[in-house]
C-alpha cells in the first residue's frame, strides 16, 4: 500500500501547481482551470486521508467541495463570458478599471 | 335694632343699579336706566334713614361685619361697617342729597348727551353716578383706616371718571382732550394726597399695630406726641388733596369739566368733604396735638380767603362756584382743625344742601341757555347745522347772561335762596353753620378767626356778583333773551334743596344743639361742646354779609352790565382784579415750579438717560457692540479657525490617506492574488511556527 505520505507530496506539488498557476497566468480561463487544481488537490488529501484513518468525513468533504465547485465553475464561466463580451477579451490584466 | 344688619345695602344696593345700567343699561332705554340708579341711590337713603332711626332708639350704635379681609398674625382687618351718628350723618347725607342729585341728573344728562352727540352715555354717567354711591358709603361707612381708604380711593377713580366723562370734548363742548387733561390732573393732585394717606395709615399702624377706628382712636393717649404729629399732618396731606385746600387745591376749579350734576355731587356736596370727615372721624388723634390743630386751622382759614378772592374774579358760572366751595372746604376744615368738630360737620351738611342746589341751579341756567342757543326738539339733524353756522357761544359766561330771572323764576328763585343760605343771611341754613364756625374761631384762633370772616365777606360778595350778573339786569346775548324753564324733573331737585337749605340750619340752632348732642354719642363730650352763640360774631357777619351785597349790588345792580362790557371791579380794583381773574397765576407758578421742571427731568430721563445713554450707549454700544464682536470672534476664530479647521483636516487626513492607500491599489487581480497568498503563507506559516 502506498504510503500516506506520497499523496501528502503529490496533493502539496499539485496546489503549488495551481497556486503558481492563479498567480503567473493571465489568461482568466488557465486561472480558473488552476483554481480547480487546487481544489482537487485538497480533495486528493481529504481522500487520503479518509482512507487512512478509515474515516468518512474526509468523503463527504470532497463531496462538498466538488459541488461547491460546481456551482463555481458555473458563475465564473458565466462571469467570463459577460467580461468578454464588453472587453472582447479576457485577459485579467485588462481588468483594472477599479484602481485609485 | 334689627335694622343695624342692614348697613351693607346701602354699598350693595348701588353695586347692584350699577351692576343692572351696565349689563343692561342700553338696552332698558334712558327712562329704565334712570330709574334703576334712583333706584338704587334712593334705596341706600331709606338704609339710611333707618340707620338713623335704628340709632336714635339705641346711639351706642353698631360695628356690622361683612366678611374677613386681611389677617396676618395679630393683624386682622374685615369687611365691617360702623354705624355710629357720624357715619350715619354722612350716609344720609351722601344718600340724600345723592338721590335728588340722581333724579336731577336723569333730566339734566337727557339734554346732555345730545348736545354731546353720544346718546349711548347716558347709562354709563349713571354706572359712574353709582358707583361713587356705593365707594363713598365704603369710606364713610367703613370700621377701620383701610377701608376708609378703599372708598377714598374709590371715589377718586370715579371723580376722574366723571370728570373725563366726555373724554374726547373741551369744557367748552368741542372737541379736544382738554377734558382728560382735567381729569388727569385732578388724579395726579389726588395720589399726593393719597400718598400723605397713605403715610399716616403706615404710621397709625407701626404706632397703634391696628387700623381699626377701635382700637386706634381711644389710644391716642397712649403714644407718643410726635407720632400723633406725624400722623396727623401727614393725614392733613391727604385732606388738602381730597378736599381742595392749599397747596393741592388746584384740581378742583378743573374738575368743572365734569357734567353739572357731577360737580354738585361729588365735587361740592360729598367727596370733597371726604377730608373733613376723615379729620372728624380722626378727631381723638388731632385733638392729642394742638400744634398740628392750629396747623390745619390754618390751613382751612388760608384756604378759605385765599379762594374766595379767586371766585371774585371768575366769569364762568361754575367756576365761581368752584372756588366758592373751595373756600367753605376752607370753613370746615378750619371748623374740625380748632376741634369744633361739630361745627365743621354741621357746616358739611348745610353746605352739601345749598352748594348741590347752586350747582343744579347753575346747570339749569346752562341747561335752559343750551336749550334757547340750539333747541333739539323736532329738528336735531338740522339744529346740529346751524350750531356751526351760530356764532361762538359759552352757555357757562355769566357775561352772556343776564336778566335770567324773568325767563326762568323757579331757577331764579331757587338760585337765590341757596346763593343768601352761602352768603350766611339768617335764618338760611348757612348762617347758623358758618356762624358757629365763627364763634368757635373766635374763642380759639382769631387769626383764623380774621381770615375767615373776610372770607365770608368776599362770599357774600361774589354771590351778590354773581346772581346779579345772572339773573338781574338785561339779557347780554341771544340765547339769554328767550331763555326756556328747565323740565320738572330738573327743577323738583332744586326746590327740595332749596327747602332743605333753608330749613337745614335748625338741626343744630343755637340753645338747642340737637347736632351736638347726636354727635356727641361719637366724638364723646369733651370733643363735642356746643358752642356759645355769640351775638356779636353774628350780628357782625350778617351785617358784614349785608353790606358785601349791597356793595355788589352798587357795582353790578345798580348799573347793569352792558354786553361786552369790562367788569366794574377792574376799574376799581386795578392789578388786584386782574389776579383774581387769573386765579393769581397759582396754575402758572406750578407750572413753571413743578410740572415743566418735572417734564424736563422727564425729558432729560427720556433723551438722555433712556435714550442716549441705555438706548445709544448701553444698548448699541456695550451690549450689541460686545455682542457683535463676540459673534465675530466666535465665527472667524473660533468656527472657521478651530472647527472647520477640525473638520477640514478629518477631511485632509482621509484625502491623505486615500491617496496614500491608493497605491497598493493597481487594479491587477493578480497583484490582489500575490497579496492574499503571502498573506495567507505568512498566516499559517505563523500558526505552524508559533506553537
Amino acid at each position: 500500500m502506498v504510503p500516506v505520505s506520497y499523496y501528502f507530496a503529490l496533493s502539496a506539488i499539485l496546489f503549488a501547481l495551481g497556486a503558481l498557476g492563479v498567480l503567473i497566468r493571465r489568461n482568466a480561463i488557465i486561472i480558473f482551470m488552476s483554481v480547480e487544481l487546487m481544489l482537487n488537490a485538497a480533495n486528493l488529501l481529504f481522500v487520503a486521508f479518509a482512507r487512512t484513518y478509515e474515516a468518512l468525513n474526509g468523503q463527504i468533504y470532497v463531496f462538498f467541495i466538488i459541488a461547491v465547485a460546481a456551482a463555481e465553475v458555473a458563475v465564473g464561466l458565466a462571469i467570463i463570458v459577460a467580461i468578454f463580451k464588453t472587453k472582447q477579451s479576457i485577459d485579467i490584466d485588462e481588468m483594472s478599471s477599479l484602481k485609485g | 335694632m334689627e335694622a343695624f344688619n342692614l348697613v351693607p345695602w346701602i354699598v350693595f344696593l348701588p353695586v347692584i343699579g350699577l351692576l343692572l345700567n351696565a349689563a343692561i343699561g342700553r338696552r332698558i332705554g334712558e327712562r329704565g336706566a334712570a330709574l334703576v340708579a334712583i333706584g338704587a341711590s334712593g334705596g341706600a337713603f331709606v338704609i339710611s334713614v333707618l340707620q338713623y332711626l335704628s340709632l336714635a332708639a339705641h346711639p351706642e350704635g353698631a360695628v356690622v361685619p361683612v366678611a374677613d379681609w386681611i389677617g396676618i398674625g395679630a393683624l386682622n382687618i374685615p369687611w365691617a361697617f360702623r354705624v355710629d351718628t357720624l357715619s350715619v350723618t354722612m350716609m344720609l347725607v351722601v344718600s340724600g342729597v345723592g338721590t335728588l342729585i340722581h333724579i336731577y341728573a336723569a333730566g339734566y344728562m337727557h339734554y346732555d348727551v345730545r348736545y354731546k352727540e353720544d346718546v349711548g352715555s347716558y347709562a354709563r354717567f349713571f354706572v359712574y353716578l353709582n358707583l361713587f354711591i356705593a365707594a363713598m358709603m365704603i369710606l364713610v361707612g367703613g370700621d377701620s383706616y383701610l377701608m376708609l381708604f378703599v372708598g377714598w380711593e374709590g371715589v377718586g377713580l370715579c371723580s376722574y371718571l366723571l370728570i373725563g366723562f366726555w373724554y374726547s370734548r373741551s369744557p367748552d363742548g368741542k372737541h379736544g382732550i382738554l377734558n382728560s387733561l382735567a381729569a388727569k390732573k385732578a388724579f395726579v393732585v389726588n395720589r399726593i394726597g393719597d400718598f400723605g394717606f397713605l403715610l399716616a395709615m403706615f404710621a397709625i399702624f407701626w404706632a397703634f399695630g391696628s387700623l381699626n377706628f377701635d382700637e386706634v382712636l381711644p389710644h391716642a393717649e397712649a403714644v407718643a406726641p410726635w407720632i400723633i404729629m406725624f400722623i396727623t399732618l401727614a393725614m392733613l396731606l391727604g385732606v388738602t388733596g381730597k378736599s381742595a385746600q392749599l397747596p393741592l387745591y388746584v384740581w378742583l376749579p378743573d374738575a368743572m369739566a365734569g357734567p353739572t350734576p357731577v360737580s354738585a355731587l361729588i365735587h361740592a356736596a360729598t367727596m370733597v368733604t371726604a377730608g373733613v370727615y376723615l379729620v372728624a372721624r380722626s378727631a381723638p388723634l388731632f385733638a392729642a396735638v394742638p400744634a398740628a390743630q392750629s396747623i390745619v386751622a390754618l390751613v382751612g382759614g388760608l384756604t378759605a380767603l385765599f379762594a374766595a378772592t379767586i371766585a371774585v374774579g371768575q366769569y364762568d358760572i361754575k367756576k365761581v362756584l368752584a372756588y366758592s366751595t373751595i373756600s367753605q372746604l376752607g370753613f370746615m376744615v378750619a371748623a374740625v382743625g380748632m376741634g369744633a368738630f361739630v361745627a365743621g360737620m354741621f357746616h358739611l351738611i348745610t353746605h352739601a344742601f345749598f352748594k348741590a342746589l347752586l350747582f343744579l341751579g347753575a346747570g339749569s341756567v346752562i341747561l335752559s341757555l343750551e336749550r334757547a342757543h340750539h333747541p333739539l326738539d323736532g329738528h336735531h339733524k338740522e339744529s346740529a347745522h346751524e350750531e356751526k353756522a351760530h356764532a361762538h357761544f359759552d352757555p357757562q359766561d355769566m357775561r352772556e347772561m343776564g336778566g335770567l330771572r324773568k325767563q326762568i323764576p323757579l331757577t331764579f328763585w331757587v338760585y337765590l335762596i341757596g346763593a343768601l343760605a352761602l352768603a350766611g343771611i339768617p335764618p338760611l341754613a348757612g348762617f347758623f353753620s358758618k356762624d358757629e364756625i365763627l364763634a368757635d374761631a373766635l374763642a380759639a384762633n382769631p387769626l383764623v378767626y380774621v381770615l375767615l370772616t373776610a372770607a365770608a365777606f368776599l362770599t357774600a360778595f361774589y354771590m351778590g356778583r354773581q346772581v346779579l350778573m345772572v339773573f338781574f339786569g338785561k339779557a347780554r346775548s341771544h340765547p339769554a333773551e328767550k331763555a326756556v324753564e328747565s323740565p320738572l324733573v330738573v327743577t323738583l331737585p332744586l326746590v327740595a334743596l332749596a327747602a332743605l337749605s333753608v330749613f337745614g340750619g335748625f338741626i343744630n340752632i343755637p340753645g338747642v344743639h340737637q347736632f351736638t348732642s347726636w354727635l356727641e354719642h361719637t366724638l364723646g363730650h369733651e370733643l363735642a361742646h356746643a358752642t356759645e352763640f355769640n351775638v356779636v360774631v353774628a350780628l357782625l357777619s350778617t351785617v358784614l354779609a349785608l353790606g358785601a351785597i349791597y356793595l355788589a349790588w352798587t357795582l353790578y345792580g345798580r348799573q347793569p352790565l352792558e354786553a361786552k362790557q369790562v367788569d366794574p371791579l377792574r376799574k376799581r380794583l386795578g392789578r388786584i382784579f386782574v389776579g383774581m381773574e387769573n386765579k393769581w397765576w397759582v396754575d402758572e407758578f406750578y407750572a413753571w415750579l413743578i410740572v415743566r421742571p418735572y417734564k424736563r427731568f422727564a425729558a432729560f430721563l427720556a433723551d438722555k438717560v433712556d435714550w442716549a445713554f441705555w438706548h445709544d450707549w448701553v444698548h448699541d454700544s456695550v451690549i450689541a457692540r460686545g455682542f457683535r464682536g463676540l459673534a465675530h470672534f466666535l465665527a472667524n476664530p473660533v468656527d472657521l479657525g478651530v472647527i472647520d479647521g477640525i473638520a477640514n483636516g478629518l477631511a485632509a487626513t482621509a484625502n491623505g490617506l486615500a491617496k496614500g492607500l491608493s497605491f497598493f491599489q493597481t487594479g491587477f487581480v493578480r497583484n490582489y492574488a500575490l497579496v492574499t497568498f503571502f498573506g495567507v503563507v505568512l498566516m499559517l506559516g505563523y500558526l505552524v511556527f508559533s506553537s
